[in-house]
């Protein structure tokens, strides 16, 4: 289910970078108003930061990232569109209602998950740490559709997936593999 | 402590065109008394039935929303207090039925029956806050919730059971959700 794109292979790995604004763009093109989120380390300086100054979009902040579910169940009844902006340790926190909501109820869960520590150019079953290599297998195992989101070459596919999350009423999920800056 | 149907008897002659969330033995009960469209069965992850309301009330600001949670529940998810305080939707009423115990889990009692959920809540920063043990006191603080801007939340105290006939199964279909996103969006 994965979607590294070809060209994102092909980049020198040098010029490859992931551009926090262009994130938000096609989050916002995909019809986002409310971001969901407990801050990561990951994401927290290139997504987090300008989400928090955006006008566009309604930033809430939740303790724990179950919470988020919870909050985009209720926003996609009354026909809000929200991304949930976690990091792979809240998205295993947040099990259960992932479970519930994303995968039983088939709700518009569009998921934003910081790869924390993997390692530039290494994919994420590779990576060495534990954590960031369990995190594809999971969603598999969900059945939840999964992007790669690890360089500028792979945001155009954010837009699309989150439309067709929406208009088929299932979840999704973007790694964010690079830091984003 | 009340009984909690005769609580519910009294909701419902207060409310008109409020969404109200309830979850587990509340939401049974409130099933019985007041089938609905503008009711949303908060379902598969316990303590969530205030997020829950809490999208719903920022979705849809023109309306109020009740959120009928359980102690037992609201103890799986303290972080809403201070989640639904930062948001400060005007048009939230979390309410928290307390009756000391997991009722819908076997009726064994919290860790600590006597938390103090109205201490809790303001000391999130919830200015509005409202304690309830018999029905005329109910009924005074709900009066009072609907009438304000919120987040507004009430500690209603009740007595354990009995507990009716339940059914998940018929509580959660898909038919009932549809129905609350028709009755939003008409």
């Amino acid at each position: 289910m994965g979607n590294q794109p070809d060209e994102a292979q092909e980049a020198p790995a040098h010029a490859r970078v992931l551009t926090g604004t262009r994130v938000i763009d096609a989050i916002k093109r995909g019809g986002v108003s409310h971001v969901l989120s407990v801050p990561d380390l990951h994401t927290a300086k290139g997504l987090l930061t300008p989400i928090r100054s955006d006008p566009a979009l309604t930033l809430i902040r939740t303790c724990k990232e179950d919470e988020t579910f919870g909050i985009a169940a209720g926003l996609n009844y009354g026909n809000k569109r929200a991304l949930i902006l976690i990091q792979y340790t809240g998205f295993l926190y947040a099990m259960n209602a992932i479970r519930a909501m994303a995968c039983e109820h088939k709700l518009p869960m569009c998921m934003m998950i910081g790869l924390l520590g993997k390692e530039p150019d290494v994919a994420p079953q590779d990576s060495a740490k534990f954590g960031v290599r369990i995190i594809e297998p999971i969603l598999d195992i969900l059945g939840i559709k999964r992007f790669l989101i690890d360089d500028d070459s792979c945001v155009d596919a954010i837009s699309p997936a989150i439309e067709h999350a929406y208009s088929a009423s299932e979840p999704v999920a973007f790694l964010i593999g690079r830091k984003p800056v | 402590m009340m009984n909690r149907k005769i609580a519910l008897e009294r909701l419902k002659m207060l409310i008109n065109d409020e969404i109200v969330v309830a979850t587990y033995s509340t939401a049974s009960d409130w099933i019985e008394i007041f089938d609905r469209p503008l009711n949303f069965f908060s379902f598969g992850a316990m303590g969530l039935a205030s997020s829950h309301g809490l999208g719903l009330a920022l979705a849809r600001p023109e309306r109020k929303v009740l959120v009928l949670d359980g102690d037992g529940s609201l103890l799986m998810n303290l972080g809403t207090l201070v989640t639904i305080s930062a948001a400060a939707p005007k048009n939230l009423i979390h309410m928290v039925w307390k009756n000391g115990s997991y009722e819908a889990n076997g009726g064994h009692p919290v860790p600590y029956p006597q938390v103090d959920f109205a201490a809790m809540a303001r000391a999130a920063g919830i200015a509005s806050v409202y304690r309830a043990n018999d029905p005329e006191n109910f009924e005074s603080a709900v009066r009072q919730a609907l009438s304000i801007e919120g987040p507004t939340f009430i500690e209603v105290e009740i007595e354990q059971g009995p507990l009716g006939p339940r059914s998940y199964k018929e509580m959660y279909k898909a038919s009932r959700r549809q129905r609350l996103h028709e009755a939003l969006n008409a």
